[in-house]
């Protein structure tokens, strides 16, 4: 009885352990071949990357115990037949949920209020950097439940992707040049960070179960591209955050 | 004691950030699909381990791959380090003396884009989809190129200081006048392959090299040049599995032609083209 579950974990550190096993090769390699030194606190570094590897570890195989199957099951029970309206609502609190629990959003929210307050741009005291980080995460959050809700609805009415996508190009481009100039770092690369662990999955098993219940979607070109969209809107609502606190 | 406390803290954030997710998915079970939870017991073991993991991944961060990135960027930007292209405190201001940067930029994104799992799962279904024309190898290098160039330019350009906006504006450029001639099956494919690539573990990392660079490099500054690795990281496999779409879709009509000809040897158009 205890052995099935424990070799489920086993499988799930070993997948950890894969992961992260080129990047502590890169480091290895660089470290030894062409720094030829061993940094100080290398066994606190080495301990932490032991950290991470249980943490993922824990993590994902928790994902995939307690909210996959569930996230699953009513992704595409509603794809199959549920309203337009719980359809709509399901996809905005699945990319806002999804995202406030990103772990890599909340490390770069974290990192971007100490440069931040570093740098002047808000307050030096733990309350500001609180706010700040606290804004931005809610920012990102809102943002990726309005990319579902759009590319939900790009799915059911048929929308053309590329003239979605370039019309939100388009978008960055006319707001970088207004919005202040020390948020449009931030704000192109929490387009990359939103769409990770937890995210992927559920909005993949969202995309592609809708695409193939309706009868004339393709899943390949239609079931594609949430993705996308949880990619591109953050840029325009930090950029829109951005500007505001700043002018209010 | 005070890494336990601290941990302790962590775990707690932890449990209040995935709470919104947890009620969400549980209400629309409970009522709009209207079917009680299967194995209760289960889920709760599922979203405990769900917590703690998060706040080991969160603590491990701060203790690992956050000095890891600045560490790395520190060293390989140390004098004895760079590269001659000009000498003494020229050297420090050159873009070109930064070259193991570029080196290193290049292999850990390279390295960690191959490996993502999220990759292998998208590469395998565009395989099913497009009948085998798109192959599961060939879209795991596209990618991890993409991911590699975008990273190196990226720490070029905090390097050099060049403004990041027209960079990005360039890319987007390339993207538009690449979506107009690629093949219209794998745009979706190419747009989402930008997210799949910047994953929990790569993110921190190349953030911290990125601000461990600004800092480093004299005259940079965190807050304006720091960020953007990431956004080169999303921006680039578009690129460059677009390229690869187009390059796959130009060799498979040229096996055609090739194939047709050996077929119909008599045909005068293919002869007059020989």
């Amino acid at each position: 009885m205890m052995n099935k579950p424990l070799s489920i974990f086993w499988a799930h550190a070993k997948g950890s352990i894969r992961d992260l096993s080129p990047i502590v090769l890169v480091i290895a390699f660089f470290q030894f071949v062409v720094l030829q030194q061993s940094p100080d606190g290398a066994f606190g570094l080495i301990l932490g990357v032991i950290i991470v590897v249980i943490g993922l570890t824990f993590f994902v195989y928790g994902l995939e115990l307690a909210l996959f199957p569930i996230g699953d099951a009513v992704a595409t029970a509603l794809a199959r037949k549920g309203s337009v309206f719980w359809l709509l609502t399901f996809a905005f609190l699945l990319g806002f949920g999804t995202t406030i629990a990103e772990p890599a959003l909340t490390a770069i929210a974290k990192e971007a209020s100490l440069v931040a307050s570093a740098d002047g741009a808000i307050a030096d005291t733990e309350d500001a950097r609180v706010a700040y980080v606290l804004g931005l995460r809610l920012t990102v959050a809102l943002s990726v439940g309005t990319a579902l809700v759009l590319g939900v609805l790009r799915i059911l009415l048929g929308w053309s992707l590329p003239m979605m996508i370039i019309s939100g190009y388009a978008i960055v481009v006319a707001m970088t040049a207004i919005a202040p100039t020390d948020i449009v770092g931030i704000a192109y690369d929490s387009g990359g960070v939103t769409t990770s662990t937890v995210t992927v999955p559920l909005v993949t098993a969202l995309g592609v179960g809708l695409a193939s219940s309706l009868r004339d979607r393709n899943p390949m070109t239609d079931g594609f591209g949430l993705i996308a969209f949880a990619s591109l809107t953050p840029i325009i609502f930090v950029l829109a955050y951005g500007g505001l606190i700043q002018w209010i | 004691m005070d890494l336990i406390w601290s941990g302790l803290a962590t775990i707690v954030a932890t449990g209040v950030d995935v709470l919104p997710i947890v009620i969400f998915i549980f209400c629309f079970q409970a009522f709009v699909i209207r079917q009680p939870l299967p194995n209760i017991r289960r889920v709760l073991g599922g979203l405990a381990f769900v917590i703690i993991g998060l706040g080991l991944f969160l603590i491990g961060l701060d203790q690992a791959l956050f000095p890891i990135g600045r560490l790395m960027a520190e060293q390989l930007t140390a004098p004895d380090k760079l590269i001659g292209v000009a000498d003494g405190a020229a050297a420090a201001s050159h873009w070109g003396s930064y070259l193991w940067v570029y080196l290193f930029a290049l292999t850990i994104a390279f390295a960690t884009t191959i490996a993502e799992p999220a990759l292998l799962a998208v590469a395998m279904k565009a395989h099913d989809v497009s009948g085998g024309a798109i192959s599961v190898w060939g879209l795991r290098v596209a990618v991890a190129l993409g991911a590699a160039v975008g990273v190196c330019l990226g720490s070029y350009r905090i390097i050099a200081g060049l403004p990041l906006h027209s960079f990005i504006m360039v890319g987007y450029l390339v993207v538009v006048v690449q979506t107009i001639w690629a093949p219209k099956l794998i745009i979706p494919l190419a747009y989402d392959s930008g997210g799949v690539t910047t994953s929990t573990v790569t993110v921190p990392l190349i953030t911290a090299l990125g601000l461990g660079l600004a800092e480093t490099i004299p005259g940079r500054s965190p807050l304006l040049d720091g960020f953007g690795l990431v956004a080169f990281a999303a921006l680039f496999p578009i690129i460059s599995v677009l390229a690869y779409a187009q390059l796959s879709a130009l060799v498979s009509r040229f096996r055609d032609l090739r194939r047709r000809k050996e077929k119909e040897p008599s045909d005068p158009d293919l002869l007059e083209e020989n």
